[in-house]
């Protein structure tokens, strides 16, 4: 299992709980683990996209990226730039 | 992180150089082609039609008389593009093209193809619309009241608390800790609250383009764009086409900074080419320019923070409200999460609220809203210090975030350079240099996050041992440069056997804009992957021709070579004989990469400002300027410097006088580089730069985004300068001359 950190407006949709443990071995198995705990994360997480960190590592679209259970993951708003 | 992907501490004899520029002669010898360098046979000439409201319904739209002018030959409106979009294609269609009600004043509501720039022009008043007025909002506060005139219902997603205005349509929230233990355990407390205006990215060339669209589908694009993969992407859903059926050739680009990383005109042109069935070129006007592209968004915020004698912050708390113009998406959320991210804080909360207004659609503008979250953040910061006693730098390399840090946004950091662009700020001379009468210092930090995105890049093999790289990110900093040097490292041939082309979308695979400071490290990793790709292909030549092993083969110094005794004799073979003879060994040699990589390292700086005020007309002057920033490596420290100036100055505009400026009519009022003031040279001091190498961890080379950190610090540490000058906080920017001088009346100073 994969702690994974919520930003702090998200937890409203996740019974305000800081952190949701998600059985994941890659960024798209915490992404589907998440809204299959949580259905209204669905529009933020699926719809609109996000960034995941995973051991301070920004992922943005590799949802094949491979994650250990002991990694720190922590979700972020889709990191964008100009 | 694949493992080849990791830094590797190694010698350079390329990478770290400064060569001469291979766009260089082209961009000073006019040959160069730019966005409105494009034409073609039985071109028409496109102008469009805006809007003199703020906001209004369109009632309607006549077309007749238009349509018999002579020299028209075709109008489009709303009904010439897709149907049925949603999400952020409905969003970019209703900026590119009106629907039922205009949003803000130069909002798109009709086009024309005409056989002259003249009479498309003058064909425009022959269009009649009947609008009907509406009320309308302009400013983020006022946006926010619960009475304001709603922009648009039904906008706001889950996020936002019930019973808020619906200007308001997206909130987020980040932080850790207890802020309320953190403040009590401070000895001074300071909140205040701040506003930026909007500001433009002030681009020298406006948005260009050249289109050719046939009945069945198939089309053409010529334009000024920082992604040209994108543009294609987006233009073939707002026209209903596929979008491998349009071709799309990024023009050389005269200027981004993030404006260009959307479309306005392109869809329109491609419109009315369909229409016409002839190829249709836009250009458009400053005065369209300043109107109806994306300017950053306007910001109004509430920072307060905790801080104990010693100098320790306890507590961190902000608000940050952001409008973008009457769409969603104004970047609250990196304001949010960028403005506390120097530091290492116990106890912080950000809040963030994204608002409409009828304004145009903001665009990204160099790592968006982190400058007027660093402004804030650290105003109150600079306020702390003085009012404690305390040295702002001392201060900052105290709660300065390194590497383990928890940021405020969530992720403990892996390497970073904070704390280094620090300590070489503080060993400056500028640092320690003393003031005149009536000068301030101000500092600053700041952060961005950087980005990776889809990436691919071929590297192709001459004849002559020369070598062709196709990368598909425009060049809009340099990249070619350091593309060609890190092909010529890893080659090893020298840096001028390498020319590096932006390939159109019919000739590479996809790839993301460049934005978020990603091309030299995304890109520069793609290349130094392909490179390596084509030294795996020239070995197994190699080791064909002397036929031995090909793990037996070792590229060095631009030669495959037997990796020792036990591998054979033979005498190097040079990629230039490998190229040569390519044909009868096995064909073409071509190394490739694609990829979306994830190793973009966040990037750190400090910037130190000298400032000067004249007491009797409020004008501020930049005396002296430092910029100290975090590059990981430098492939071209030319360019390097070149983006940290670059931000810099930017930064000392957007400070001191660049403002959109909106009538009690709803209607810009200084669309024009008149009224609009960006600096010019004789208006900066010599911006001194100092790189900082901390690597990536995450790139070959080590190398970070440098293109946007540089914008983040300016703000705060021009305006720390001039109230320290001034000798009252300015929490309103730009800091214009008339803004100034009231803050020094109204404090009862000058």
């Amino acid at each position: 299992m994969v702690e994974v950190v919520l930003w702090a407006s998200l937890r409203r949709l996740a019974d305000d709980r800081e952190s949701v443990e998600v059985d994941a071995e890659t960024v798209k198995d915490v992404l589907k683990g998440l809204v299959e705990q949580y259905p209204a994360l669905r529009p933020h997480l699926l719809d609109r996209g996000v960034s995941v960190s995973v051991d301070g590592q920004m992922v943005t679209s590799g949802w094949n990226e491979k994650i250990s259970a002991n990694s720190e993951v922590v979700l972020l708003q889709r990191i964008k730039g100009g | 992180m694949a493992l080849d992907d990791a830094f590797e501490a190694r010698e350079f004899k390329v990478v770290g150089t400064r060569p001469i520029r291979p766009d260089g002669i082209d961009k000073v010898t006019g040959r160069a082609r730019f966005g409105a360098d494009a034409s073609a046979s039985g071109m028409l000439h496109g102008a469009i039609l805006r809007s003199p409201h703020p906001h209004a319904r369109i009632t309607s739209i006549d077309t007749s008389r238009a349509e018999s002018h002579p020299s028209v030959k075709a109008i489009v409106t709303r009904d010439d593009f897709a149907k049925e979009l949603s999400g952020e294609d409905w969003n970019v269609l209703e900026n590119v093209m009106a629907g039922e009600r205009v949003l803000y004043d130069g909002h798109a509501v009709a086009a024309i193809a005409a056989t002259s720039v003249l009479a498309a022009k003058e064909a425009l008043a022959l269009i009649d619309v009947v609008y009907d007025p509406l009320p309308f909002v302009t400013d983020v506060d006022e946006a926010m009241r619960p009475d304001a005139p709603v922009v648009r219902e039904g906008v706001a997603d889950e996020s936002v608390p019930e019973g808020m205005n619906p200007n308001v349509v997206r909130y987020h929230e980040n932080g850790h800790g207890d802020v309320d233990i953190g403040f009590a355990k401070a000895d001074l407390v300071i909140e205040k609250t701040f506003k930026t205006e909007a500001a433009h990215q002030g681009y020298i060339e406006p948005h260009a383009c050249l289109a050719q669209l046939g009945a069945d589908g198939n089309g053409e694009l010529w334009c000024c764009t920082q992604g040209h993969f994108v543009a294609a992407r987006i233009c073939a859903r707002l026209l209903g086409i596929d979008a491998s059926q349009l071709r799309v050739t990024a023009s050389e680009i005269g200027g981004g900074f993030g404006g260009k990383t959307t479309v306005f005109i392109e869809p329109v042109a491609l419109a009315l080419s369909r229409k016409s069935n002839r190829p249709v070129k836009i250009v458009m006007s400053r005065e369209e320019v300043f109107r109806a592209t994306g300017p950053t968004s306007s910001a109004s915020m509430d920072v307060k923070i905790g801080m104990r004698k010693d100098g320790r912050i306890t507590a961190a708390e902000g608000e940050f409200r952001l409008q973008g113009g009457a769409f969603p998406n104004a970047p609250m959320e990196f304001a949010a999460m960028a403005a506390f991210a120097p530091y290492d804080l116990e106890h912080v909360r950000s809040k963030g609220w994204d608002v409409l207004c009828n304004r145009p659609k903001q665009a990204a503008y160099r790592a968006p809203g982190s400058p007027m979250g660093a402004f804030a953040v650290e105003s109150v910061i600079d306020e702390l210090c003085n009012k404690l006693g305390l040295d702002p730098i001392e201060v900052r390399i105290q709660n300065g975030s390194k590497e383990g840090s928890r940021a405020a946004f969530g992720p403990r950091f892996k390497r970073i350079g904070l704390i280094e662009t620090l300590e070489a700020a503080r060993a400056h001379p500028h640092y320690r240099a003393p003031l005149k009468p009536g000068q301030g210092r101000g500092l600053s930090c700041g952060f961005w996050f950087n980005h990776s995105g889809e990436t691919s890049v071929t590297l192709s093999l001459s004849y002559d041992g020369t070598v062709s790289l196709a990368v598909g990110t425009p060049d809009i900093g340099g990249s070619r440069a350091s593309m060609c040097q890190m092909a010529a490292e890893e080659l090893g041939i020298p840096f001028d056997r390498v020319r590096t082309t932006i390939a159109d979308t019919g000739s590479l695979g996809y790839n993301d804009v460049s934005h978020g400071s990603r091309v030299t490290y995304a890109s520069g990793l793609a290349t130094i992957k392909a490179a390596r790709d084509t030294i795996q292909k020239c070995c197994a030549r190699a080791a064909e021709e002397w036929g031995i092993d090909p793990e037996a083969v070792v590229w060095e110094d631009g030669c495959a070579k037997p990796s020792g005794h036990n591998a054979g004799d033979f005498e190097p073979m040079s990629l230039a004989e490998i190229a040569a003879n390519m044909g009868d060994t096995g064909g073409p040699i071509s190394g490739h990469f694609e990829a979306t990589p994830t190793g973009a390292g966040v990037s750190f700086a400090t910037h130190i400002v000298d400032a000067e005020v004249d007491r009797e007309t409020g004008a501020a002057k930049v005396t002296r300027y430092t910029v100290v920033q975090d590059a990981g490596k430098a492939i071209h420290p030319s360019y390097v410097e070149g983006q940290f100036q670059g931000g810099a100055v930017q930064g000392i505009g957007w400070a001191l006088n660049e403002e959109y400026v909106y009538g009690d009519d709803g209607r810009l009022q200084n669309a024009g580089f008149l009224d609009y003031r960006i600096p010019v040279a004789s208006d900066l001091p010599f911006i001194d730069t100092v790189i900082v190498e901390v690597p990536n961890p995450g790139h070959p080379y080590g190398v970070r985004g440098v293109g946007e950190t540089s914008i983040c610090p300016p703000l705060a540490a021009i305006a720390n300068a001039v109230s320290n000058a001034a000798g009252v906080r300015m929490t309103h920017l730009p800091m214009s001359p008339p803004r100034l001088l009231k803050a020094m009346q109204e404090a009862g100073i000058g």
